[in-house]
């Protein structure tokens, strides 16, 4: 039996009112102030994640900086699984979404004469990376979130816990959702639907996102008939604290941060990335200032060879502050002083501050073209859990946040566009596919099962942890795809034992867990597929290297019923940069001067 | 035994022993109680353990019914304020070694309707929000545009243009009433709010000076009406207990006494300007 519910109708009804959400958000009701933008989130807008991002936002200001170079960083970093168009219209407009940001009162550092400041970050060649101290994404949440406040045609729906996709005739048209506050089933149904609801960082154990980043609109995709792409390929971030994962930003190494082993040894010169730069001088793409897949293989090597520190919360290696001073930390870093104060015990003016790699971002996702239109009509997606091209194997840190802002203007754009162009919904049709759906959900909730979800959601975490972490083997992810398919046999057995209705967490992390696993299985088959190593995916076993022939190629995933993922591939658009060695330290100064390149 | 508490909870267990601690924590399920009532836990005492840390360990190994609002725990979503033994803090950034070996007493914030156990309703703060303008009203982009509240082609022409000069001195005036992450620990502490709920509050004032202060900002006159109206600044006797619970030293008691001056002269001038000039 199917319960009764409420709906709502929109023209575009954007999910996730995180960066990427709210950018689209405004961008479609500017585009068109007489549709009705319906804005969902299972949080607060400002709760988002996003709000959790430190260091910075990529954009080339800078005279003698191009947009050749952010590219070519870009690229590489990416391992050459990036779609060069995509990166180029990345470049072209991540800057100009800066300068939007600052006109609507986005509170970026200064220069002394009152020009935005930029800093250096990993893997780029110039500094680029705009900041508000160190916590950018907080500023840029709050500024998107304050200023979307005055369209009136935004109408948003906070607290509201998305299910299902409802797709009828090959096109997206609404979306289910669970209003939290009282547990009732409401259907909004539109005429173009804009996904942005983030990563999936939880699926893996120790990681630095917070606890809504469970890939719940990767997996409405993909059960929608949506593609999921370059799933494989999940960022070990060098520095997240010891114990709860809590991320110290890279903008540390920017600001001049080392990092040292339990000898006090800067080792990162063993790994490629030397020679050695002098304390208090970073130097772009040297050293600290490596890609983060480099440095996170680095920190394993270090363990294998006994180098790290051991402390009650784990093994790390030392990321060395002191030298910067209290005045510039607290100017520059002052949320980072407070992190290591509280969550470690230590102030990072006078002691090293213990950190080691955790897994931070995903940068595969629901693969959409350069326009971010889906494979499904009228379904559109941006931000972390869009896979648009532009990331390839590895992201690169600040590029992020510019990709929030830079598709999620030109996903609200398109689907208001999309919108203005479409029929009515056929209500009938869609309101009986949504019964369906609604009746599964309920007949969820109300199973008598035999598991119980955290216990499954424990399991999950530190299989994907053991199996495809910063390095990988053939049979240890087989033996982790075997562990997550046995879960999610069981799974289906969960018992959801809160039968309440008003803010039932139990019941909205028990359809996350059902997120993550269907994730994590995409994620284990891609790996397990992907015979090559590649940015954020290595292999130790026969697949060391990277294949060009056989893999420079983007991994699909398309859900079939019967619970096996049907993997297929494409070609990477390359329209320049052919794959080279990827180089850094002294070896990519190397590189540069052979090619007559800067 | 390994102790799980958030997936994070490292492969080495933190310091664990066998000592315990009591909770005490206020449950409330609209529907199935028929009002609040306390109940014990009895849990591991791990010295690393964040109040969130015990609470995310209640709900995976002892009552999986419990409710309460979190995710970033570090501090910067302003999800999970609660009060513990009658202090409004961020239960991420409180510790169970502050408190050990005593039982610690949890309730949802104070001064706020309570949805369910420790989630109180936001609503209201939301509405107190909006209604302080909380984002640059710039006296170019309301130029008539052409286009009713949509000015995106004035944008297009502004953007080319590039960002604003604001030195860091202009930034230090209203950099610290930026970093409110609406935690609402000050509202909880607020007597006043607590005697009249419309009372605009801490925040909300807070986030409005925050934007007069910005020299981008000509928007004063439009959140005037809000700020000087009976539950706008006025209503605040400065007790400023808001300003020492403020887990991101916001002070808001000080952009209130900000705004009460910039209210009184407003009012002043008013007297003496003819009305057009305002
Ligand atoms: C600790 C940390 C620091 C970082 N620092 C940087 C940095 O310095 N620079 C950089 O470029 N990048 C950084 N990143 C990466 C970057 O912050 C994220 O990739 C980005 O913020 C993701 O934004 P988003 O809008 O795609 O998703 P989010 O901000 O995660 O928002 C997702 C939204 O979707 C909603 N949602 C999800 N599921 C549902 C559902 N089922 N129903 C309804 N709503 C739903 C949520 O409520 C939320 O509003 C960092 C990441 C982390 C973890
Ligand atoms: S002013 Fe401080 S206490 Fe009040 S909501 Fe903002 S951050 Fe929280
Ligand atoms: S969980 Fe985000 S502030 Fe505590």
């Amino acid at each position: 039996m199917s319960e009764a519910f409420e709906t709502v109708h929109a023209d575009v009804i954007v999910i996730g009112a995180g960066g990427a959400g709210l950018r689209s958000a405004i961008a479609a009701a500017q585009a068109n102030p007489a549709a009705k933008v319906a804005l969902i989130s299972k949080v607060y807008p400002m709760r988002s994640h996003t709000v959790c991002a430190e260091g910075g936002a990529a954009g080339v200001v800078q005279a003698h900086d191009s947009l050749e170079n952010h590219f070519n960083d870009t690229v590489s970093g990416g391992d050459w699984l990036c779609d060069q168009d995509v990166v180029d219209y990345f470049t072209h407009h991540a800057t100009e979404e800066m300068v939007q940001l600052e006109h609507w009162g986005c509170p970026w550092s200064r220069k002394e004469d009152g020009s935005a400041a930029v800093r250096r970050f990993g893997g780029m060649k110039i500094e680029r990376t705009w900041y508000a101290a160190d916590k950018t994404g907080f500023h840029i949440l709050h500024t998107l979130f304050q200023t979307s406040l005055q369209y009136p045609n935004i109408h948003r729906f906070d607290e509201f816990f998305c299910t299902d996709l409802i797709v009828d005739d090959g096109r997206c048209q609404g979306v289910i959702a669970i209003e939290i506050k009282t547990g009732d089933i409401k259907v909004f149904l539109g005429k173009a639907i804009v996904l942005a609801t983030g990563g999936a960082g939880r699926v893996f154990r120790f990681n630095t996102n917070g606890a809504i980043v469970t890939g719940d609109g990767m997996s409405m995709a993909y059960r929608a008939g949506a593609v999921l792409r370059d799933m494989e390929f999940v960022q070990y971030h060098p520095t997240g604290l010891p114990g709860s994962g809590v991320l110290i930003t890279e903008g540390c190494r920017g600001e001049g941060g080392i990092l040292l082993n339990r000898h006090g040894y800067r080792y990162l010169q063993d790994y490629g990335l030397g020679p050695e730069t002098p304390i208090g001088k970073p130097e772009n793409k040297y050293m600290e200032l490596g890609p983060r897949d480099k440095l996170s293989q680095a920190f394993w090597h270090e363990q294998r060879k006994g180098n790290t520190v051991p402390t009650p919360l784990g093994d790390a290696v030392m990321l060395d502050l002191t030298h910067l001073g209290e005045a510039k930390l607290l100017q520059r870093l002052p949320m980072i002083c407070s992190l290591a104060r509280h969550y470690v015990g230590i102030d990072p003016a006078k002691e090293p501050i213990p950190v080691r790699p955790a897994v931070h971002y995903t940068m595969g996702g629901i693969r959409t073209d350069i326009h971010t239109q889906t494979e499904i009509a009228g379904l559109y997606a941006a931000g972390e859990c869009s896979s648009i091209g532009l990331h390839g194997a590895n992201r690169l840190g600040s590029n992020s946040l510019a990709e929030l802002l830079v598709f999620g203007k030109v996903a609200g754009e398109q689907a208001a566009d999309h919108a203005s162009r479409q029929p009515p919904c056929n209500n009938d049709t869609l309101l009986s596919f949504a019964k369906d759906k609604v009746a599964e959900l309920t007949a969820l909730r109300e199973q008598k099962g035999t598991e119980k979800a955290s216990r499954l959601r424990h399991e999950m975490a530190a299989a994907m942890e053991k199996a495809f972490g910063i390095y990988r083997l053939g049979d240890e992810m087989q033996t982790g795809l075997d562990t997550i398919n046995e879960l999610r046999a069981r799974y289906k057995q969960v018992n959801v034992e809160d039968q309440s209705r008003v803010f039932n967490t139990e019941f909205l992390t028990t359809l996350e867990l059902g997120s993550c696993l269907e994730l994590a299985q995409v994620m284990a088959t891609s790996a397990l597929q992907r015979k090559e190593s590649r940015g954020a995916h290595q292999r130790l076993d026969d697949y060391k290297t990277r294949d060009d022939e056989k893999y420079l190629r983007h991994t699909l995933m398309r859900y079939s019923p019967d619970g096996k993922p049907i993997l297929d591939y494409e070609a990477v658009n390359i329209t320049r940069s052919q794959p080279k060695e990827r180089a850094y330290g002294a070896a990519g100064e190397q590189q540069n001067k052979q090619e007559g390149g800067s | 035994m390994t102790i799980p508490a958030t997936d994070n909870t490292s492969e080495t267990a933190p310091s664990k022993s066998e000592a315990g601690i009591t909770l005490e924590i206020l449950r409330y399920i609209p529907g199935t109680h028929s009002e609040p009532t306390f109940q014990r836990f009895e849990i591991p005492y791990v010295e690393d353990w964040s109040m969130l840390d015990a609470l995310g360990y209640i709900k995976d190994e002892l009552d999986s019914s419990l409710s309460y609002r979190w995710s970033c725990r570090m501090a910067v979503c302003g999800s999970c304020g609660m009060m513990f033994d009658g202090v409004p803090k961020l239960a991420c950034e409180t510790f169970l070694r502050d408190y050990y070996p005593r039982p610690i007493r949890v309730e949802p914030l104070e001064n706020f309707g309570i949805e369910r156990d420790l989630v109180i309703d936001q609503e209201p703060f939301l509405e107190k929000l909006e209604s302080v303008k909380p984002y640059i009203i710039d006296a170019m982009a309301n130029a008539p545009s052409g286009k009713p509240g949509a000015p995106a082609g004035h944008e297009r022409e502004t953007i080319q243009a590039g960002e604003n000069r604001q030195t860091p001195k202009e930034l230090a005036l209203f950099d610290q009433y930026s970093m409110c992450i609406n935690c609402l620990l000050c509202y909880s502490a607020c007597p006043q709010f607590g005697l009249n709920p419309a009372f605009l509050g801490p925040a909300a004032i807070s986030l409005a000076h925050r934007y007069n202060q910005d020299n981008r900002d000509q928007g004063n006159a439009d959140r005037a009406p809000a700020l000087n109206e009976e539950d706008g600044v006025w209503s605040c006797t400065f007790v400023g207990y808001c300003s020492e619970v403020c887990p991101k030293s916001v002070d808001p008691a000080s952009a209130i006494q900000q705004e009460k001056v910039r209210g009184a002269t407003d009012w002043a001038l008013s007297w003496l300007l003819p009305k057009g000039a305002r």
